[in-house]
């Protein structure tokens, strides 16, 4: 394979940049362009101060790392050079190694060879991907888990509990004539698949909150007209986004935007205002926003802290029975007239003086237990293939149960067993599918 | 004189060649140390078992003799895994061990084109890596086109038995001293095996009101699809149970240093089987297991040997002594013959192709014990594939090759070829994938149409095998047609099952887990033979099961269809991993899916190889 080399870091202004060069030409390569004469001979994992040079011009002060195959994250000979950042600096380094002999690296090619060369499975090489994409510090330790292989041992241990029930069906078909041996028999797999499941379900659950941390909440701003919800807004994403007005109905598209409070993302859907109403386009944005609250992970229910809850408020509140909902009680900056018992999860606000919104965030974290997840081990499984899988494990869970209903032989019953163990062999890639890695290198991104 | 095809060895492989090859209508020689030995059953007296017995109806599905010759010569016989599913459920039967042996021989003689002739060969002989013939200890020299191995545990075996060393084949008969070393020096790679087998000892002896009576089943079974029963199902002969007790484990542990395994030989190269451990494993292995069970099974009606299964050991004769009278019922039981341990050459399967053809010398084919495995009936399948390919490779056609949907000889020569082995290969259910579709019920659904290709099968046969698919696509026609209504409630409650509030056909009457088709057989026009109503039986019931094993497969096959060309030059591939690369190199697999289940290959290095497959435009 041929030599490979790319800007690692984010392109952009910042202190240090990163540049990466793997593949056997590697120290070749860079020796050329380096002024450290030391760095030939040097030992593996060493660090050596100098400069790049082209033709004898000093291009950057660079610090260049030396790491020898195979104790690399591509297992082949790798080279960083952590330059000083700027943009046109980084890409003439990056230029001078490409006219060197190294190829640019295509997206995802870095931990592509590092998955090929066997250093990690694909557990692993998704959550580089999401370690790489994270946009919080929340997610990159999520993801960090994942390098270090928690999902992967996490899903082990459930394979393991598996393989020890299949191992005592084989045994019990390979050797029915010894009585000695315990008889795997339905009601026991049963008592057992009770554990598995729960076990399952806590990794789906893990994952979906993973998800929720990894790509934020998607949330929708809701309340009857003139509430104060384009406010709320405006005071959340801190910029004017959405027309504020006082007149009803003036607020018709839905605007989007994403606000970080604390460690969470929020997608914010402004609304329409819902009402009753004659007039077509105002029609048109109530109904995307009632649709709107079935699509939502999190409705932000507005009221108005001056008026008593109106029957559209309880029409409102009637279609947020069982969803993750907080009820911003805004415009406490006047007098109360509301009367509360009904409302759950209330925060207090002053969109017109700022006053607690910050309290909204705080209300988020408790609904979606984030608040233990800022301080736990994390171990959450992200990522759509590795959903799609779990949600086939839970088909074949649920097959299970079908056939031991069924009074099945405990045989048949192990097929669907056999299955969620390689279901789950293919989330810690222990089982090969073709097109899983094709899926899975086309959505990485440049460097690591 | 010059022969067609020569088989060296005539125990179970090597008869099933022998008889293949003859009947495919081939001159062939058939060379045995000892003519009144052949289809010899040095250990068990029993044919058949978990996974072995769908394997004996294989045989007999693709025309070979091991289920007609057991049928013959049955003791007993029982249905294992019957209250299990349909998919594990196997034949297993005691045979007679002078019965067995005298009708096999009878069936050779009988067979023409075949010869058989006494001696122990010494060496191939080739010419430009290919084979020509054989030469004896005795000088004599055979020519043949193709020479089949299946030496079984003869080649340089020692029995072990304590301190002593003997070298000598199993009941002392003469072993093979040269083959062995000339493969070797002809590029095979060799490797020392070990096997065991019990003391006998004589039945009057036995107190059998400390024992538990293991009678056979209450039913005729036959292995053979021909149906042909010769025994009395109220005179099958019993084995017994019985427990190893305390005070056998501290004979054991006591005596632990003078079994030739546990160092009364220093110099012991032979791996035994994991899955037949000696006493002496047993009780090393499971110290906190207080009894080990055990069962005496008759050897034959011509004689009085009782073995004891379960308890093979490599024991100084005194402490075998002792130790058979701890068991209980056995306390002063007399040992006819004591137990031994046996050591012996194999050749690493891995130097084969799925043919059964060696990679190492062309026309060479081999067959049994030397390829690693253990197991009469693993013989007798290998055996047979190999009569059948040297065969068709005279013929000049291509070799049938069995996939590992399609049957458990196919799932044990890919798992000889590409995993190779590190000790004896025995056959188990959980090395077969798609264990649904391989039954023991539907053996010639699966096979018997290769082997009426083959020429082993005969053409009145084939049409019986023709009947029964049409059979079976008949009934499955009329059960859905046919439906049964609320007017037939009564019956179906008498039969204990939901009551109608409509009418369903009588084949989503069947899916019901609690009915059965005996039950159903009142509604049917026609009149169908027991072996397609179960048949059919069992495909309705487990239609979604044997679905999802035909859907996984496909997929297997499709990786199995990505050939990797036989010249591909491993080395020119950089990234493979070390491990994998030599792997690769050993194994040549034929396809990637092949080569996926090579251990020590990983997905990684399917997909560098993969990679280099595309970029070289296989």
């Amino acid at each position: 394979m041929s030599t490979i080399a790319a800007i690692s870091t984010a392109q952009g202004v910042g202190a240090i940049s990163i540049i990466r060069v793997s593949g056997e030409d590697a120290f070749n390569i860079v020796e050329k362009i380096f002024t450290n004469k030391k760095f030939k001979d040097a030992p593996s994992h060493t660090i050596h101060y100098g400069y790049i040079v082209d033709n004898g011009e000093k291009i950057d002060e660079v610090l260049v790392t030396k790491m020898c195959a195979p104790k690399t994250f591509t297992t082949e000979d790798t080279v960083e050079i952590n330059a000083h950042g700027g943009i046109n600096t980084t890409n003439k380094i990056l230029e001078l190694l490409l006219t060197n002999g190294c190829e640019l690296a295509s997206p995802g090619e870095f931990t592509k060879r590092a998955f090929l060369n066997g250093r990690i499975d694909l557990t692993e090489a998704e959550g580089i991907m999401d370690l790489i994409n994270s946009k919080t510090p929340e997610a990159s330790k999520m993801a960090l888990n994942q390098v270090t292989g928690k999902v992967s041992n996490l899903i082990k241990d459930l394979r393991d509990d598996l393989a020890s029930i299949i191992a005592n069906i084989e045994v019990n078909i390979d050797y029915p004539e010894y009585e000695d041996i315990e008889e795997m028999t339905i009601s026991k797999i049963n008592e057992k698949l009770g554990v598995l499941k729960e076990k399952i379900n806590k990794i789906l659950k893990q994952s979906n909150t993973g998800e929720l941390l990894k790509t934020g909440i998607k949330t929708v701003i809701i309340g009857r007209p003139n509430v104060g919800k384009s406010s709320i807004l405006n005071r959340l994403v801190g910029e004017e986004k959405a027309i504020v007005t006082a007149v009803q109905g003036t607020t018709r598209d839905s605007v989007e935007a994403t606000i970080v409070i604390g460690n969470i993302i929020l997608n914010l859907i402004d609304t329409a205002g819902i009402r009753e109403t004659e007039d077509l386009v105002e029609s048109i944005g109530v109904d995307k926003s009632l649709k709107l609250i079935d699509e939502a992970d999190l409705v932000l229910f507005v009221v108005n802290y001056n008026e008593k809850l109106t029957a559209e408020d309880k029409k409102i509140l009637n279609k947020l029975n069982g969803k993750n909902y907080i009820t911003v009680v805004n415009k406490t900056d006047l007098d109360k007239n509301i009367d509360e018992e009904e409302l759950q999860n209330k925060v207090y606000v002053s969109a017109l003086k700022d006053d607690n919104i910050e309290k909204i965030g705080d209300e988020v974290k408790k609904l979606f237990n984030l608040e233990q997840i800022e301080t736990a081990d994390l171990t959450y499984l992200t990522g759509a293939r590795n959903k799609a899988i779990l949600n086939k494990v839970l088909k074949s869970v649920s097959d299970v149960e079908n056939g031991i209903k069924n009074n099945y032989p405990i045989d048949m019953v192990e097929i669907d067993l056999r299955n969620i163990w390689n279901l789950l062999g293919e989330i810690t890639g222990e089982v090969y599918e073709e097109e899983l890695l094709d899926e899975l290198f086309s959505r990485f991104c440049v460097g690591k | 004189m010059e022969y067609e095809i020569i088989v060296v060895g005539a125990g179970h492989a090597g008869c099933e060649a022998a008889l293949a090859s003859a009947r495919k209508g081939h001159q062939t020689l058939l060379i045995t140390g000892n003519i009144n030995n052949v289809a010899d059953m040095p250990c068990n007296p029993s044919i058949g078992g978990s996974a072995k017995g769908i394997v004996v109806r294989e045989i007999d599905a693709l025309g070979g003799e091991m289920g007609k010759n057991a049928d013959k010569s049955l003791l007993q016989i029982k249905m294992l895994n019957g209250s299990k599913g349909p998919a594990v459920r196997a034949l297993r039967a005691q045979a007679d061990k002078i019965t067995y042996p005298k009708n096999m021989l009878k069936t050779l003689k009988e067979t023409s084109n075949l010869t058989i002739y006494e001696g122990i060969v010494a060496d191939v002989l080739t010419d430009n890596n290919k084979v020509t013939g054989v030469s004896l200890e005795t000088g004599e020299i055979f020519k043949s086109q193709i020479v089949i191995l299946t030496t079984g545990t003869y080649l340089n075996s020692d029995i072990l038995v304590g301190s002593t060393r003997r070298r000598e084949g199993p009941h002392g008969e003469k072993p093979s001293n040269k083959l062995s070393d000339n493969l070797a020096k002809k590029g095979f790679i060799i490797k020392r095996l070990k096997t065991g087998t019990p003391p006998r000892i004589a039945k009057d002896s036995i107190d059998f009101s400390e024992t538990k009576l293991e009678p056979g089943d209450d039913k005729y079974y036959t292995f053979s699809f021909d149906n042909k029963v010769y025994y009395d199902v109220d005179k099958q002969e019993p084995c017994y149970l019985i427990y190893t007790t305390e005070k056998t484990h501290k004979i054991i542990m006591d005596n632990l240093n003078k079994s030739s395994m546990y160092g009364g030989l220093d110099d012991i190269k032979g791996i035994g089987p994991r899955y037949c451990p000696s006493i002496e494993d047993k009780v090393t292995r499971f110290r906190d297991k207080l009894r080990h069970q055990l069962f005496l099974e008759p050897e034959s009606l011509y004689y009085d040997d009782i073995y004891i299964q379960g308890f093979s050991t490599s024991m100084p004769y005194e402490v075998q002594e002792e130790m058979v009278h701890s068991l209980p019922g056995l306390k002063k039981a007399k040992i006819l013959k004591y137990a031994y341990a046996i050591e012996y050459d194999a050749i690493y399967p891995t130097q084969m192709k799925a043919s059964l053809e060696s990679k190492v010398l062309e026309n060479l084919y081999t067959a049994g014990q030397i390829n690693g495995t253990s197991g009469y009936e693993e013989a007798a399948g290998q055996g047979l594939i190999a009569g059948i390919n040297a065969s068709l490779k005279l013929e000049g056609k291509e070799p049938l090759i069995l996939k590992r949907n399609e049957s458990y000889i196919g799932v044990l020569i890919d798992d000889l070829i590409t995993k190779g082995i590190k000790d004896p290969y025995r056959l188990l259910t959980s090395r077969a994938e798609y264990r649904l579709l391989l039954r023991s019920d539907n053996a010639d659904l699966r096979l018997r149409e290769y082997g009426y290709k083959v020429g082993l099968v005969s053409e009145e046969d084939y049409q019986k095998l023709l009947t029964k698919k049409k059979g079976i696509n008949d009934l499955i026609e009329e059960l859905k047609t046919f439906k049964v209504t609320p007017k037939d409630n009564d019956y179906l409650e008498s039969i204990n099952t939901v009551p109608l509030k409509d009418g369903i056909s009588l084949y989503n009457l069947l899916k019901r887990p609690e009915v059965d088709i005996k039950q159903i057989k009142r509604y049917l026009i026609h009149d169908y033979e027991e072996a397609i109503l179960n048949e059919v039986n069992t495909e309705v019931k487990y239609e979604g099961y044997i679905k999802k094993d035909n859907l996984e497969a496909e997929k297997m096959l499709e990786m199995e269809n990505k050939k990797i060309p036989e010249d591909i030059d491993y080395d020119k591939i950089h990234n493979l991993a070390s491990e994998a690369k030599e792997k690769l190199k050993e194994v040549r697999p034929s396809s990637l899916g092949q080569a996926l289940r090579i251990s020590g290959v990983n997905p990684a290095d399917i997909s560098i190889l993969m990679i280099y497959l595309k970029k070289e435009n296989y």
